[in-house]
């Protein structure tokens, strides 16, 4: 049967099921497909056991399966399976980056490259290790389009920049960083690259090579996949000398009483039972979007984006919207509505069935520079229809009519 | 009536347009902040303490009409009750909107805040002013 958007959304009990919901927030979370359920469920029905513990077939074959997955997100990220490693999300995977590598070659004066789109994941670890450091924060600005002000590269990178860490896709502008340019430029001063893929992985095709980076970093709830699993992706050359994270079972080769020796990695960064069924599950998500394609997912998230700017531009003027114009943005619409509060957007729009995010989306540094304490946000995702987008618009409207005195 | 309609009314909508007792007191005995971590919504309470009771109040702040006319409707009431009374107020006002409580007569406009009580998602707005309340009466 050819993938209809009608089929891909009978794969998706929940949005199947729920007819009357205009569910626009996968930037924060995204639904389910059966496939991811059902891989999640029959692992534990069938086949479940503690992974890497020996003898037994049962944990050989929880084992063959959970580093089955880990093959499967190599390939969906275009890298090898030992530069994998499963994480809980990429806030674990930011932190793990920031402490195993920022700890150990940080010195004072230092300097850590950020920009001013960042989500606070992947703010906040560098605070904390800055802090320990004597390291110190610069940013790169953004623009009043949404874009990063690369012009301010030159004066940036320094020879004292020992780490580039940004965005690939922001969670509130939609913009696409160009990554590959910054990489490039960040290598030329030495300084190792970090990406924060968190939105781009799922809504985008990610060939990690071709980036230039050195460490990638995303989320399995936000790809179709479950809660509890992500994935930070290494370089091999960089994660032969990285010293581990967190330190425990299953990432040693030899422990004595005082000391101990690590793995090789990608075992040497997961310590610990590590989330099995969720990255097996994560794996059945990966297989499930590159079945769909994820040019096409991208496609799809780019024509609802240009509906709905054509809309909201032509019919609610009131309306105002963040993040550049053009082919560099995703399908995300952060706006405000008049001098209106987020959340009472937000409230009204959810008694019309539509859902849609309240706040600062975890990126107040950005929220300060565009001058709003908070901004509603809609998000699309592979399941959304130009129908909900006119639905979207719609309520808009009702929501502007039934505040008409407040504006 | 519809859960919005029930809510947003005109008593909201004066206090969201024209917030009473905003700005700073002169001479403040307790200044107390509040955030709502998870949206980003905060104020800045301030009192002024005279023999047990609650002289002036004043804050400032940035949030949704249901935050900011909560603010506004509790810094008129509470001024001249003594700490106590506030703090009985700030019970009957969260009995409320949190556990859906019959609104106590002593609320007076504030008990148009009783529907927030129905959209779970607002409850925190609502209490936002309320919990710098009685943080700033901690003993
Ligand atoms: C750009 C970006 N970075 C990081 C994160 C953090 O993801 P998680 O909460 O899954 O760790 C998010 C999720 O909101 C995000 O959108």
């Amino acid at each position: 049967m050819p993938l209809t958007l009608e089929s891909i959304r009978q794969d998706f009990p929940l949005i199947a099921g729920r007819p009357d919901l205009v569910y626009l927030d996968s930037t924060a979370s995204s639904q389910k497909p059966q496939a991811v359920i059902e891989a999640m469920s029959r692992f534990y029905r069938e086949s479940y056991a503690n992974v890497h513990r020996g003898a037994y077939s049962l944990s050989l074959a929880a084992t063959d399966a959970y580093e089955q997955a880990r093959h499967t997100l190599a390939r969906f990220i275009g890298a090898e399976p030992e530069e994998v490693i499963f994480v809980r999300n990429t806030t674990e995977a930011l932190n793990l980056v920031a402490y195993a590598w920022g700890l150990h070659n940080l010195r004072e004066d230092d300097e850590i490259l950020l920009t001013e789109m960042e989500h606070h994941a992947n703010l906040v670890p560098w605070h904390l290790v800055a802090r320990r450091t004597g390291a110190r924060i610069k940013a790169i600005p953004v623009t009043p389009e949404g874009r990063l002000e690369l012009a301010a590269l030159d004066e940036l990178l320094t020879e004292r920049v020992r780490v580039v860490s940004l965005v690939h896709m922001s969670n509130v502008l939609g913009t696409v960083n160009p990554v590959v340019e910054v990489a490039r430029r960040a290598k030329a001063v030495g300084a190792l690259v970090v990406v924060d893929g968190a939105q781009s992985a799922p809504h985008l095709p990610v060939d990690v090579k071709a980036l230039g980076a050195d460490f990638f970093a995303f989320s399995g709830h936000k790809m179709c996949g479950p809660t509890g699993a992500g994935v930070l992706w290494g370089r091999a050359e960089v994660l032969q000398d990285l010293p581990p994270f967190l330190g425990g079972g299953d990432m040693i080769l030899e422990v004595h009483l005082d000391r101990s020796t690590y793995a090789k990695p990608p075992q040497r960064f997961e310590a610990g039972t590590p989330p099995i069924a969720e990255a097996i599950a994560l794996g059945a998500a990966a297989e499930y979007l590159m079945g769909v394609g994820m040019e096409r997912v991208w496609q799809h998230d780019r024509a609802l984006l240009e509906h709905c700017l054509a809309r909201l531009d032509a019919e609610l003027p009131e309306v105002r919207t963040f993040g550049p114009r053009g082919e560099d943005r995703g399908g995300v619409v952060a706006f405000s509505l008049g001098d209106l509060h987020a959340h009472d957007v937000a409230c009204a729009l959810d008694q019309h069935g539509i859902a849609v995010r309240a706040g600062h989306h975890c990126a107040q540094p950005l929220h300060r520079k565009l001058g709003l304490a908070s901004t509603a946000r809609a998000s699309f995702y592979l399941y959304t229809t130009f129908e909900e987008v006119d639905r979207f618009v719609e309520g808009l409207k009702q929501v502007r009519e039934f505040f008409k005195d407040w504006l | 009536m519809s859960l919005l309609e029930e809510l947003y009314k005109e008593i909201l909508l004066r206090h969201y347009k024209r917030p009473l007792n905003f700005g700073v007191l002169e001479n403040p005995t307790v200044r107390q902040p509040g955030v709502n971590p998870s949206c980003g919504d905060s104020l800045e309470l301030e009192l002024r303490l005279e023999d047990g009771r609650i002289a002036e109040a004043a804050w400032k702040g940035q949030g949704c009409a249901i935050s900011m006319a909560s603010a506004s409707l509790m810094s008129e009431l509470i001024k001249g009750q003594t700490l106590p009374q506030a703090l009985e107020l700030a019970r009957k006002f969260k009995a409320m909107v949190v556990e859906g409580a019959e609104p106590a007569p002593e609320l007076g406009d504030l008990r148009a805040l009783a529907g927030v009580h129905k959209l779970h998602a607002r409850v925190k707005c609502a209490t936002l002013a309320w919990n710098a309340l009685e943080e700033a009466l901690k003993p």
